[in-house]
């Protein structure tokens, strides 16, 4: 029995790591790895530990098989130790300014403590990587990006801040970056994930709602906490000053609260059609191919101000040449790589990026890029998987309602 | 996950250590018949239990491979009747975050697959060497055995990877 697919959440890591993911890569690149301030935490919690995005994170606890773990998050709670990403600060006068030259979201019109899903672009508008974006204040912003990316990302910042500085644009004033290296982030995440942190804190979680943030009082801390995740899922993403991330993690997983790692996240984020950067996002992928048109503000259409913006006005104008959809396959689930027919023909229309069995859906679900006019929902397609032809439709995603809190 | 393992060892030639079972029900007219049950293990974590009294092998894949893959969610078997070379891809298994091809461990015709898997693929996780059998193939050349690890043999091979 050999592995010809296996997860693609390796896939992410560094470009240079890419390729399968395989229990003999896990024991001996083990050394190597980076460990978050929780790798303790993990091993003592039984984890099983693997390679990811250059960290040893864990992929499963204990006895506790994927689609338990991932029902687990589904009906109750779970906690992920996301602390392997890059939480950056930005902070200056014309900081609002800078980060819509490197993003082409609308930042200036966000509220202060609201978040956005955004996409650093490189000059031809593909995409660098994806992050969130929280604005503080106009001149303090918030930003989580992959630990995968951080090899690419930190440099990019650093020139382009450094270009940034040295020009009129920051007349005003100049901007500067914090790395937050060393905090811990934590991802609380399920229906019952706002009970659960209710407990320990005095602060009204009704009034915090999805995408926006807050300093919270936790247990005499007082941390950063955003609502919204990466599951479909209700929860919390909160920043752990360095010194307090064990004592934090304690607290945040007690009953009903279960461990959760990288195999559960994975199933849970495609079930809920979010990306994951190095399988369904790349930097030949423009947010128009993406369908991440909507992270593009209108004003910033108009005017065309950031970097990228030639390449993305042209796919908004002339239509993306392909288009990313999900798709549900009958029979075998179709994983990244398979390649996608029209029926009966030779004729291949495009690749899948993410496939899995849905535990959630008890369906093959997948990601895939399609050439445009074949991206409509209903349109029958087929998959190749062990050179057999499987049928599939495209499905519109989320495949999962995603059940955020609102308010 | 284990494609790298597959060429990384070879079994020495192991001894036969077979397994006596007792004979055929006493009603039998073969009730001094000896059926030797020989358990053999590939590189590539797949196990074959050949029946010398059958010339059945039945295939399997091993405990320690369903623990690594975690939750089976679709097994893909061969058609009855086509015909495998040892080492063949005859099948795949996937759990939610792999999927596994399933090769041939020995030569011969499939005879039968285990039609429960279509409806049941967890039986690999609950019983992978007994209930979650994958197919039983009509065995061309029992000598290929020899070719394969027995029990201790596997575990070292395992245990080292």
């Amino acid at each position: 029995m050999s592995t010809t697919l296996v997860s693609t959440l390796s896939r992410a890591a560094a470009a240079s790591a890419r390729g399968s993911w395989r229990i003999r890569c896990m024991a001996t690149a083990a050394g190597e790895l980076k460990k978050t301030g929780l790798y303790d935490f993990h091993v003592e919690n039984g984890a099983k530990m693997v390679p990811f995005a250059g960290y040893s994170m864990p992929l499963s606890y204990g006895s506790v098989g994927a689609i338990a773990s991932h029902n687990h998050v589904r009906d109750s709670v779970g906690l992920f130790d996301v602390g392997h990403m890059m939480q950056t600060n930005f902070r200056g006068a014309t900081a609002t300014q800078f980060l819509e030259w490197l993003t082409p979201s609308s930042l200036s019109s966000l509220e202060p403590f609201a978040s956005t899903l955004s996409v650093l672009l490189n000059e031809r508008g593909g995409i660098i990587d994806d992050t969130v974006i929280t604005k503080h204040t106009a001149s303090a912003f918030y930003v989580v990006t992959n630990a995968g990316r951080r090899d690419r990302d930190l440099p990019w910042f650093e020139a382009k801040l450094a270009e940034w500085n040295a020009s009129p644009r920051a007349a005003a004033g100049t901007v500067t970056l914090e790395v937050l290296d060393g905090w811990g982030l934590l991802a609380l995440q399920g229906p019952r994930a706002a009970e659960y942190l209710q407990g320990l804190t005095p602060f009204d979680l009704r009034t915090l709602t999805f995408g926006h943030s807050a300093f919270v009082p936790v247990d005499g801390r007082r941390l950063h906490v955003a609502r919204g995740g990466y599951t479909g899922e209700d929860g919390f993403e909160i920043s752990i000053p360095p010194a307090d991330t064990g004592a934090v993690a304690r607290l945040l997983s007690r009953n009903p609260v279960q461990l959760t790692g990288l195999g559960a996240r994975d199933s849970l984020r495609l079930e809920a059609g979010m990306c994951l950067y190095g399988s369904d996002l790349d930097e030949d992928t423009t947010p128009v191919e993406a369908g991440l048109t909507w992270v593009i503000g209108k004003d910033r259409r108009e005017t065309g101000d950031f970097i990228g913006a030639e390449g993305v006005l042209k796919h908004l104008k002339d239509g993306p040449p392909r288009r990313r959809v999900g798709l549900i396959v009958e029979g075998a689930p179709a994983r990244q790589g398979a390649k996608i027919f029209s029926p009966g023909s030779d004729e291949q229309l495009g690749t899948v990026t993410s496939g899995q069995p849905s535990p959630t859906l008890g369906k093959n679900i997948a990601m895939a890029y399609v050439q445009n006019g074949w991206h409509k929902k209903g349109t029958e397609v087929e998959v190749d998987v062990r050179n057999k032809r499987r049928k599939a439709v495209l499905t519109p995603m989320p495949f999962y309602k995603p059940r955020f809190f609102r308010g | 996950m284990f494609g790298l393992l597959r060429s990384a060892s070879r079994p020495g030639l192991a001894v036969l250590r077979a397994t006596r079972t007792t004979a055929a029900p006493l009603a039998s007219s073969r009730v001094f018949a000896r059926t030797i049950v020989t358990k053999r293990f590939t590189t590539d974590h797949e196990a074959v239990i050949y029946d010398s009294d059958t010339k059945l092998g039945t295939v399997t894949i091993t405990d320690y491979a369903q623990s690594s893959l975690g939750d089976v969610v679709f097994v893909e078997l061969p058609t009855v009747g086509t015909a495998v070379k040892q080492g063949d891809q005859i099948g795949a298994v996937e759990s939610v975050k792999a999927a596994s091809d399933i090769y041939a461990p020995i030569s011969g015709t499939v005879e039968s697959i285990n039609e429960e898997l279509s409806s049941q693929p967890g039986l690999l996780n609950k019983s992978p060497e007994q209930d979650g059998w994958l197919c039983k193939i009509k065995v061309a050349d029992e000598a290929e055995l020899d070719a394969l690890m027995d029990a201790e043999g596997y575990k070292a091979h395992y245990e080292q990877s």
